[in-house]
This record gives C-alpha cells, sequence and structure tokens, in this order.
C-alpha cells in the first residue's frame, strides 16, 4: 500500500501520480502543488508527510460575504489593515507552523501570520482592500487549514485573556528573592556590628515585600478556605491559609517586638511553590477546549430565500436572525440548525448527532424536520418553525444538568485526606500549647504558631496536582485527552461502565456486509452495481464500495424514490432495489422476506421476483471482547442504544454473560438511567459518542466521547478518547488506579517531613533556617517523587500492553 | 556608612525595574505561548537559505 506523500494516508480508492510521488487524492496533489509553486516545499522537508487533505468546503464560508458578520469576527479594522484570529484544528506539527507563518508568499496580501502552537490558532495581519476576509479562509482550506469558525467566534470581543495567575507567581517570585537576599546575613546569627546595627531596616524590608505576597498572590487561598468553611467543608485550602496567615502575624510580631527575624523567607517560599504547581497544572490542560455547547456545532449563517417565487434572492444571515417564518435554503453536509418543515427538495437527514440511530431518513416535502440532523443528498428549502432557542435540540441542551455544578458534591483524595489532617494538626497544636503553658508559659505562643507554620500542608498540596498533571500528559501522549485533573480521580473510583452503541462500540466507517438469499447472476450483478453507482444513498454507496464490480453499463432507465428505493432496468432486465415493501411489490411468488426484521438490510428484485437482502452488520471496534472481558472483571458494563435491538445476538455472542444491554433508548433515557443508577450509589462512567449522548455523559461521574476525529469533535465531556485507543481503555483505568496510590506515598512522605518538623516545632527549637531549608525540600522531593513515579507506572503499564 | 542605605535602595530600585519590565511583557502578550517560538526560532535559518537557493537561479535567468 502507498503513502501520501502529503498527508500520510495510505492510498486506499485511488493513487494519483505526480512528479513521481503518489497522493492518496486530487487535493493532496493540488495543495503539494501549490506548495511547491510557490518555493514552500521545505514544508516537506521538515517533517515527513505533514499535510492534511483538504475537505470539501464550496459555500460553506459564503456567511463571511455578510460584512456584519465577518465584521464580528475580526480583531482588528481600518480602511487598509485588519486582524483576524482563527482557531485552526488541523495544526499539528512544526510544517504547519512553518507554512501558515509563510502565508505571505501564497498570497502577498498577508502581511503578518502568527500561529500559537498550543492553543492552535492563527493570528492574521492582512491587507483588507486587496484580499476579503472570505478569500482568506478559502486560502487556508485550500491548503487543507481550515479554520473553525463557530458562533462563539462571533462574539469573542468581550473574551479577556486572564493572566492573573503569572502576575501572582511573577510577585511571589520577585518577593521570594529578595527576601532571601535580605534574610541570608541573620542565618548564621554573626554577632557583628554592622549586622545589628542594620537588623531593623532588613527586616522591615522583608515585611514590605511580603505584604503584597499575602494580600495578592496568596489571595486565592484565603478566598477558597474561607468558601470551604462556609459550606462546612475543611479543603486543603483551609490548613494552607492557616499556616500563611500565622507565618505572616507571627512574624509580623517578632520584628515589632525584636523577638527574631521571623519567618518571612519561608512565607514567600510557600507562596511561590504553590504557584508554580498551580501554573504547571494550569498550563497542562489548557490545550483542549471542552466546554462547547450546542452553539459550537451550528453554522454561524445560513441562506435565507427572500421574495417572490419568480425572483428569489439569497442573503446570508446569522442563525440568530432567523424568524419564524422565513425560508432557508440547507445545503449538502449542512447541519439544520431549526426546526422546520420542508419545503422542496429530498431529504435524507442524518440525526445519528441527536438519536444515535445511524441510518439517515428521508423525508418528503410536507414533513417537519428537527435542529440537529445533517442533511445528505442535495439542497433543501425548509420554512421555519421554530427560531434556534427554541429548537428541540436547544431544549435538549438546556436540560438542567448541563447548569448544575455537579463537581462540589465530589470530594477529592486531597480534600477528604486534609479534613482528617487539618484537625490532627489543629489537635497537636493546642495539646503541645497546653503542654507549655503549664511547663514554660512563654514559649507556649512560640510552639503553637510553629506547629501551624511547619504543618502548613504544602507538600500535600502538591502532590495531587503534579501526578495527575503528569498523568494527564502521559494519557494524552496515548490520545485520551482529559479535561481536568480530579477526572482522574473520579475514573479510579468507578464501578459501573455505560456504553452506547453507534459510533462508540462501532467504528464510524466500514458495514459488515453479507448477503442472504438467492444468488445473483453476473448479470444481475452488473446491473444491480450499475444502479447502486447512480444512487446517492449511503446505504448505496456502500453496498457499492464492497461490490466493486468493474463492469459499468450503461443504464436505460432510472428512477429513485426517496424513502423506497430504486428501480433501473437495462435491456429489459428490470431491478429493484431497496425496501422490502417496494421491491416485492407485484411479485409474483411466494417468496417471503428473510429473517431480517430490525436489521439494516437492503432488498433485491430482479424481474419482479424478489431474490434476497443484503444485511448490513455493525462493524465493531477492534478488542471490543478483551476490553468488555477485563473491565467486566471488577465492575459493571450496560450497553444503552439508541438503535433497535437487532444486533443484540451479535453482541451477546462477542461480549461476556454479565453484560446488561438496553435497545431503543431516546437521549433522555440515557439520561434518566444514569441517574437512576446514581441513586443507587453506584459510580457511572458513560462513553458515548456525541451529542445525543450529551446529557448523559454530563450527569454521569465521568463522561467519555469517543471521537474520530479528536481535534473536531468535543462535546461537553470529561474526556475525550481517540476512537484509534478504544482498546486501551482498561489500561487507562490501570493507571488512574496508579495515580490515586503515588498520591498516597506522597501523603505518607510528606507527612514524614511534617512529624520532623513538628519535632522541632513542639520542643520549641525551631529556627527559621530550619523552617527555611525543611519547607522547599519537602516540595521539592514530592515534586520529584511524584514525577518519576508516574513516569514509572506510564511506561511499565503501555508498554507491557503494546503488542 | 549610609553608603548601605544607597546601596540597598539602588538594588531594590533595581529589582523593581525588572519587575516592570516582568509585568509589562506579560500585559503585551509575551508568556501567552511560550511553545512555538522555540520553533520558528529554528525556521529563520531554513528560510533564508532557501531564498539564497533561488536567487542563483533567477539571475541566471536575467543574464
Amino acid at each position: 500500500m502507498e503513502q501520501c506523500a502529503h498527508c500520510g494516508d495510505s492510498c486506499v480508492d485511488e493513487t494519483v501520480y505526480h512528479k513521481e510521488m503518489s497522493f492518496c487524492c486530487n487535493g493532496c496533489k493540488t495543495v503539494y502543488e501549490l506548495l511547491h509553486e510557490n518555493d514552500l516545499s521545505y514544508y516537506y522537508e521538515l517533517e515527513r508527510t505533514p499535510g492534511v487533505s483538504p475537505r470539501e468546503f464550496e459555500h460553506k464560508f459564503d456567511f463571511l460575504d455578510n460584512p456584519s458578520i465577518s465584521e464580528k469576527l475580526l480583531d482588528f479594522n481600518d480602511e487598509q489593515t485588519s486582524v483576524v484570529s482563527f482557531v485552526i484544528p488541523a495544526i499539528h506539527c512544526s510544517s504547519c507552523i512553518w507554512v501558515l507563518e509563510n502565508l505571505n508568499k501564497l498570497q502577498p496580501a498577508v502581511q503578518v501570520s502568527q500561529v500559537n502552537f498550543p492553543e492552535k490558532t492563527i493570528r492574521i495581519t492582512f491587507r483588507s482592500d486587496r484580499i476579503s476576509l472570505k478569500d482568506l479562509v478559502l486560502l487556508l482550506s485550500k491548503i487543507g487549514y481550515e479554520p473553525y469558525i463557530s458562533l462563539e467566534d462571533s462574539n469573542k470581543k468581550d473574551r479577556v485573556i486572564d493572566r492573573s495567575l503569572i502576575y501572582k507567581l511573577g510577585v511571589a517570585g520577585f518577593a521570594f528573592g529578595n527576601v532571601m537576599f535580605l534574610s541570608f546575613p541573620e542565618y548564621f546569627e554573626v554577632n557583628e556590628f554592622w549586622l545589628d546595627r542594620f537588623k531593623p531596616l532588613f527586616r522591615w524590608l522583608m515585611f514590605a515585600f511580603s505584604v503584597p505576597v499575602v494580600l495578592y498572590s496568596a489571595q486565592d487561598y484565603f478566598i477558597s478556605a474561607f468558601k470551604g468553611l462556609r459550606s462546612k467543608i475543611l479543603n486543603i485550602d483551609v490548613p494552607i491559609a492557616l499556616g500563611i496567615l500565622v507565618l505572616f502575624v507571627r512574624s509580623t510580631m517578632e520584628i515589632v517586638f525584636n523577638w527574631g527575624t521571623g519567618f518571612f523567607d519561608s512565607l514567600t517560599g510557600l507562596v511561590f511553590f504553590l504557584l508554580v504547581g498551580k501554573f504547571f497544572q494550569q498550563k497542562t490542560y489548557n490545550y483542549l477546549s471542552f466546554e462547547r455547547d450546542y452553539r459550537s456545532y451550528f453554522p454561524i449563517a445560513v441562506t435565507r430565500l427572500s421574495g417572490t417565487s419568480e425572483e428569489i434572492s439569497e442573503e446570508q444571515i446569522e442563525v440568530y436572525e432567523i424568524k419564524k417564518g422565513d425560508r432557508i435554503l440547507v445545503r449538502n453536509n449542512e447541519l439544520i440548525p431549526v426546526d422546520g418543515i420542508l419545503i422542496k427538495g429530498n431529504a435524507l437527514i442524518d440525526y445519528s448527532f441527536v438519536t444515535g440511530e445511524s441510518e439517515p431518513v428521508a423525508r418528503k416535502s410536507g414533513d417537519k424536520i428537527y435542529a440537529g440532523g445533517k442533511q445528505q443528498a442535495g439542497v433543501l428549502e425548509v420554512e421555519v418553525l421554530k427560531p434556534v432557542e427554541q429548537s428541540y435540540l436547544t431544549q435538549l441542551w438546556s436540560n438542567e444538568v448541563f447548569d448544575k455544578d455537579y463537581r462540589s458534591i465530589f470530594q477529592s483524595l486531597t480534600d477528604s485526606i486534609s479534613k482528617r489532617f487539618t484537625i490532627a494538626v489543629l489537635g497537636i497544636a493546642f495539646l503541645s500549647t497546653l503542654f507549655w503553658l503549664v511547663y514554660d508559659p512563654y514559649k507556649a505562643f512560640n510552639v503553637f504558631t510553629a506547629v501551624l507554620i511547619v504543618a502548613c500542608p504544602c507538600a500535600i498540596a502538591l502532590a495531587a496536582p503534579f501526578t495527575l498533571g503528569n498523568l494527564l500528559r502521559i494519557f494524552g501522549r496515548m490520545k485520551f485527552y482529559v479535561k481536568e485533573a480530579s477526572v482522574i480521580e473520579k475514573i479510579a473510583a468507578v464501578d459501573t461502565v455505560v456504553f452506547d452503541k453507534t459510533g462508540t462500540l462501532t467504528s464510524g466507517n466500514g458495514h459488515h456486509i453479507i448477503y442472504e438469499g438467492v444468488a445473483l447472476t453476473q448479470e444481475e450483478t452488473e446491473i444491480l452495481n450499475s444502479t447502486l453507482r447512480a444512487s446517492n444513498h449511503p446505504l448505496s454507496r456502500s453496498l457499492y464500495e464492497m461490490l466493486k464490480v468493474n463492469n459499468i453499463r450503461t443504464l436505460d432507465a432510472f428512477e429513485e424514490q426517496v424513502g423506497k428505493g430504486i428501480e433501473a432496468s437495462i435491456d429489459n432486465q428490470l431491478i429493484r432495489v431497496g425496501s422490502y415493501s417496494f421491491v416485492s411489490e407485484g411479485d409474483t411468488s411466494e417468496q417471503l422476506p428473510l429473517t431480517t426484521a430490525n436489521k439494516t438490510a437492503v432488498h433485491i428484485s430482479s424481474n419482479h421476483l424478489y431474490k434476497g437482502c443484503y444485511v448490513f452488520q455493525n462493524h465493531y471496534r477492534e478488542g471490543l471482547s478483551e476490553v468488555f472481558g477485563s473491565i467486566s472483571e471488577d465492575k459493571e458494563v450496560v450497553i444503552l442504544s439508541g438503535d433497535n435491538d437487532g444486533e443484540r445476538e451479535h453482541l451477546e455472542h462477542l461480549l461476556p454473560k454479565k453484560t446488561k444491554m438496553y435497545f431503543g433508548k431516546k437521549p433522555e433515557d440515557k439520561l434518566a438511567f444514569i441517574k437512576k443508577l446514581q441513586s443507587q450509589g453506584k459510580k457511572v462512567m458513560m462513553v458515548g459518542d456525541g451529542l445525543n449522548d450529551a446529557g448523559a455523559l454530563k450527569q454521569s461521574n465521568v463522561g467519555i466521547a469517543i471521537a474520530e476525529n479528536v481535534n473536531v469533535f468535543s462535546p461537553a465531556c470529561d474526556a475525550i478518547l481517540d476512537a484509534g485507543q478504544f482498546e486501551k481503555l482498561t489500561d487507562f483505568f490501570q493507571l488512574s488506579k496508579r495515580g490515586m496510590q503515588i498520591i498516597k506515598w506522597s501523603f505518607v512522605l510528606s507527612l514524614i517531613y511534617n512529624i520532623v518538623g513538628l519535632g522541632f516545632a513542639v520542643s520549641g527549637h525551631l529556627a527559621p533556617v530550619v523552617a527555611a531549608i525543611l519547607m522547599p525540600l519537602s516540595s521539592i522531593s514530592i515534586v520529584i517523587f511524584t514525577t518519576v513515579a508516574t513516569r514509572f507506572y506510564g511506561n511499565r503499564i503501555f508498554k507491557i500492553n503494546k503488542p | 556608612m549610609s553608603i548601605i542605605y544607597v546601596l540597598l535602595s539602588i538594588s531594590v530600585i533595581v529589582a523593581l525595574g525588572f519587575f516592570i519590565a516582568f509585568v509589562v511583557s506579560v500585559r503585551k502578550g509575551q508568556y501567552d505561548d511560550t511553545y512555538t517560538p522555540s520553533i520558528r526560532m529554528l525556521f529563520e535559518d531554513e528560510i533564508v537559505k532557501e531564498s539564497k537557493k533561488d536567487q542563483p537561479i533567477e539571475t541566471n535567468d536575467k543574464h
């Protein structure tokens, strides 16, 4: 099998040869030529087969002709120059950066283009008097970098980038460095004249540096601790906030009353390290946007038809401007954005997005069609019944599940440990204070504060973010993209796994097709194939691809009846392909339909004689039995499908006996089913494929979306799994559990540090130097330990299981 | 001996100067993307090399 020189896919259907190189399609070849002609062939030297095959985009960006829409997309615009930013999901390697930043070689009107690789965005400055926004978008699409323009972008001017964390980190780091310098002389406790003389000055300077750290850099911890206490939860931020506060108060008192230097070095260091951990955490999962709602899937604009029947004018309007009674045009492969009545055109709508049913539905003019379907055959004219906000799909999405922040109910491992930890620390602090009150009252305050300082769970707070952050990276490398760290904790706790069928267990492409009935003659097969070739129905196309008979003949007659089938004839040989009722019309024999109830089948008759049918069997993902087998060892496995139960037998044969199966479930039913499981105390993971499962995905404790193309499809879920990695699902479970173990070990490790520190504190010997050494040491060793441990387990689990 | 005051104020001013430079650079968006520049840096040379490669071809045509 040859590999395409542009995109690296294997050339399956056709191979296009050009300059001794092979391409999988004409699109790839065109891009290659375009780049080659413009001296951009370095693109192919930088990385091997870096390209992305361009997709069809005709008319797709017509809405950019509407100035009010394109105006909204621009970041900046004056008479001559415009600046625009796009999200381009196809950006994936250094070649992409290179070619996109050299756009002006292809189009001189582009002045500057700059790529932000982690965010997959490009910012283009161009001469708007020489090229329109639409042409720019078309140029990008032509070379395979089709921008992703969604409704969200159209009001992006309100979006502000939050950089507060990096400021806080900067302030803390700045203060930490300076305080370290200033406190250094006193570490050695030399009684020198000069030092003694300038001690107060040094100390007050340190105080001055620490004030912004406590008031600004550490404010998140105080806020979070306050919120936690108000809702009566002792979260990890409570002891941290307490520690910071006590550090600051005691240090200030020390310098006011001239007792000592205080712990400003430890204070600033502590906040700095905590913020570094937080920064790391934020960086790790900034790169994937998950929180997209239904609006991201809708087209940004539609074509509205207006005028009289003789003179129809087309006009591009924003989706939100659609009103009841409008007539809109829906082109092939476009999503229907609103509920409406079909006026003109043959509708063949793929509702798999909404209902999960994989076969497209045919609709005649006059029928009602619902939002969320994808038109698959030609152009439609639709009269709008309800605007976007009230359509069926929008209502499904505005289900309460999507509003409720159910995360607060979940108690993470860190929180449950910190609860006990805080109680223990306060206990020790009070007990030791009591002891010293009796024994030596002067030391009592000293000891009380020292205990709270040394017990500040900096290391515990870092253990979870670093372990889980590392796991997120390892998962990401295995093409399993997890939204946030707490999801891994939830994965480790899951005891019930619910799978959707269509698109989740079955792969989107490739059917198993079996013929049942009387064998067709050679001639009949040829006629059948010629007929199928002329048809646009997806089933015809799949069947045509499978048959692959080369002898194509010209049909004498051809008629396609929407929703029924096709009739065609050559040399008085009549053939009918389609549903049973259509095909068996006028059948004189007593031939009964074969046992294909509830199965997707295409029936054939020749000269009014029923022949048989092609049964479409879903193609299940590789490793399905193995994955189910190992998951069902310690978890409950359920299949919830929107499809009919035609596949039940087949699935029962494939999957372990314990697997429960439910068919014909609508999206609302799925949601309710998950709720029911949860009310029984189950921790449910839902594995689904898309929008139709969105409610269930969101309701479940962990919602995983399986996507063939991770960049394009990311509904409201907790994690996205690349479809090709389905068989590794068990490994992800395993590694999540290991992660939890690593966190527990780090807790033990940091407890040891705390006990050592407490030894100093309780006995009243906590010198500033000891605190300044102990606290960073514990933090750094925890970071190193978690990094090494996660790497080790990551490598082991994924290496052993590699074929 | 008051030199120490001078030195201290200078050191604090220098430190503050760097801090302000940091804040300004963050505000300008220099920290928004810390990855792409590291790759972009490697391109520059190659582009120069390529344009050199092109130039002789053009001049050959003219002569």
